[in-house]
């Protein structure tokens, strides 16, 4: 006879086989209680979930809507990879996505009469410098403060976007623009091209596809990437190997705001062309979700930014079909983050049944 | 200025910074226990939000707080049994539950928003708050189950060994912990604004949060911290009214800007930092063979 409870027994390696199936496992479990969700609202649950995660991509403008929502999500889950392999807490990935839209932005304002070739690539470049900068703050004073970088970059968030604010109301505000909050549009050579006619898939998915590819070469072929593996699972193994934290920790943000401040630069330029006070839904937060639901990993990053965005999606058609508010995808946000932190005590534990008899 | 301008600027301070404390102590009783709970935001709003929803149906406010106070426990004890059962990430935990607050606050209180209700004083709360840090502090250092909530925080192998129940005093500090910051979120939309709008706590969580490190995790300083969080905002706001000159966003990043600069010398004294800290903070206890 066996125990009613299983108990709970460490494993001495984690398991691979869970760590591939535990993202999987989260998201049936996030369907299962958001229908019964649903059902609790009064809604078939079939057709409410039919018109959270189906409809919404069943057209090609919703295929294209979906890659846009993702390659900001995926671009910035990417960065926050490297702090978080290293248990790093960037969590203000927000805040370094709002100050690459103003560096990158503000070159876009500067030049709004210019047409020339070399226009986006200097906002890119800007937007990645405007990111790195902002990611840097907390870096410098983790390393040269010892602050916990959780609440320094969370509070620097809201630095920033008050920043953007006082920006597109003051100093850069349209001056064509009926007084409202917004800066002039970029000219035509600043904003990203677009991958098809018609639709808002834009060529910040091709940034967001190279820069995944640069990363994984960096975490699977570099000494760099194994030095932040390492340092994430023993800190006292990496110290011994001499490898100096101070430096991890100063690249990985940098790396991060980077990746953030492209994102950020890459939505002002893309769906939207200007400046304003609401350039992102979120984006930075949710991107925490995307890291971990992706496990960390390149390909599993792409994988999670395409569920995620989907919420994003099926958020706006339930508030339109089902007159349920757009929150609900932070419902389903906060719940498959939930499960996924649940489940993964799987991958490090396994459960057992004692034998009583 | 004269006494009354003065009186009349201190209760609104008293007014305003009394959720700050009720959170603020909260997190630090969860926090002195060795778990970090990053869900105080999340909590807050689904706290404020089932407080006004009972309000408006029952009209007793004492069903309101007690309604909201269960949804902090029910919020906290989800978080619990991620962090101490299934030994989750507390960092990402945290933020989930963030995350979920904020969606689930904004559905529950969809058709709510605009709803006038009659707000309640806020005096008995604003007395409450000093009272509540007392005895937490009293708790604390003055009686043995303080000692032993302590030691959990700091050693819990330590204390695992001398036989307490590590979750068990874990489990109870995150539910008070909880049922604090939803008391927080419901003072806010029945006393306070008095009433219920999308994302209204306004990051009050993070500051709550950053309080306790602010406090080095001593119960009276989370009183003083607020305070002086409190002040320079209504100070900031009152400024503006006066008609200062200068851009108002740069006012409004004022209390994050002082919360940086504050971590910043707390922390750079690296003794008084590691001396303060609940040495077990955010590490899951494994009863492991």
């Amino acid at each position: 006879m066996n125990s009613l409870f299983p108990s709970i027994v460490s494993r001495s390696q984690s398991s691979g086989l869970m760590n591939f199936f535990v993202p999987i496992i989260s998201i049936v479990l996030t369907l299962i209680t958001g229908s019964i969700i649903f059902v609790l609202l009064g809604f078939d649950p079939v057709y409410a979930l039919y018109t959270f995660f189906i409809s919404p991509i069943s057209s090609t403008y919703g295929i294209s809507e979906l890659f846009v929502k993702a390659t900001p999500l995926a671009l910035i889950a990417i960065g926050l990879s490297y702090c978080f392999k290293n248990n790093i807490y960037n969590i203000g990935a927000e805040g370094q996505l709002t100050m690459g839209a103003i560096f990158g932005g503000g070159i876009g304002i500067l030049f709004h009469d210019t047409n020339a070739f070399w226009l986006l690539p200097l906002m890119i470049f800007a937007g990645a410098i405007g990111g790195a900068l902002w990611g840097l703050i907390p870096a410098i004073l983790k390393t040269k403060f010892n602050t916990n970088e959780i609440l320094t970059s969370l509070m620097l968030v809201y630095v920033a976007l008050f920043i953007l604010d006082y920006l597109v109301v003051g100093p850069w505000k349209d001056p064509f623009g009926y007084s409202f909050p917004k800066s002039r549009p970029f000219s035509e050579s600043g904003r990203m091209p677009l991958l098809f006619d018609g639709l808002r898939v834009h060529f910040g998915l091709i940034i967001t596809l190279f820069l995944i590819f640069v990363s994984w070469f960096i975490f699977s072929k570099t000494i760099f990437g194994f030095q932040l593996k390492v340092s994430g699972y023993s800190p006292k193994a990496a110290r011994y190997a001499g490898f100096n934290q101070t430096t991890l920790v100063f690249f990985a943000f940098a790396i991060c705001g980077a990746f953030a401040g492209i994102a950020g630069l890459a939505e002002v330029s893309g769906p939207i062309g200007l400046l304003y006070r609401d350039i992102s839904p979120n984006y930075g937060f949710t991107a925490i979700i995307v890291a971990f639901l992706g496990r960390l990993h390149p390909i599993g990053i792409i994988f999670a930014s395409l569920v995620i965005a989907l919420t994003y999606l099926g958020a706006e058609d339930a508030q339109l079909f089902l007159q349920i508010p757009s929150a609900v995808g932070f419902i389903f946000q906060g719940l498959v983050l939930f499960y996924l932190l649940g489940a993964e005590l799987l991958i490090n534990y396994k459960l057992t049944y004692k034998k009583l008899l | 200025m004269n006494l009354d301008l003065i009186l009349g600027i201190l209760q609104i301070v008293l007014i305003a910074t009394t959720p700050l404390v009720f959170a603020g102590i909260g997190e630090l009783v969860t926090e002195k226990s060795g778990v970090l709970n990053l869900g105080v935001e999340g909590m807050m709003l689904v706290g404020a939000v089932s407080a006004f929803i009972i309000l408006v149906i029952t009209g007793s406010y004492f069903l309101a707080f007690f309604v909201s106070i269960l949804s902090g426990i029910i919020m906290s004890g989800l978080f619990a049994f991620l962090v101490l059962f299934l030994m989750s990430n507390q960092i990402a935990t945290g933020l989930a539950l963030t995350i979920f607050g904020i969606g689930l606050s904004s559905m529950l209180g969809k058709q709510y928003i605009g709803t006038p209700i009659d707000g309640l004083s806020p005096w008995f709360f604003v007395i409450f708050s000093f009272l509540i840090v007392f005895l937490v502090s009293y708790f604390f250092y003055k009686t043995k189950a303080g000692l032993i909530l302590r030691a959990v925080g700091e050693s819990h192998n330590s204390a695992h060994a001398l036989g307490y129940s590590v979750i068990k005093i874990r489990f109870l500090s995150i539910i008070f912990g909880g049922s604090m910051c939803a008391l927080a979120g419901s003072y806010i939309s029945i006393c306070y604004a008095p009433m219920w709008q999308e994302g209204m706590t306004a990051g009050r969580g993070w500051i709550a949060l950053a309080l306790v490190v602010f406090a080095t995790w001593k119960p009276e300083r989370v009183l003083i911290g607020a305070y002086i969080f409190g002040g320079v905002t209504i100070l900031q706001m009152n400024l503006q009214a006066l008609g200062l000159r200068f851009p108002g966003q740069f006012f409004s990043m004022a209390p994050y800007v002082a919360t940086i600069i504050v971590l910043v010398l707390i922390s750079s004294n690296k003794l008084r930092i590691k001396l303060s800290a609940p040495a077990s903070l955010t590490i899951p206890f494994y009863k492991g063979r």
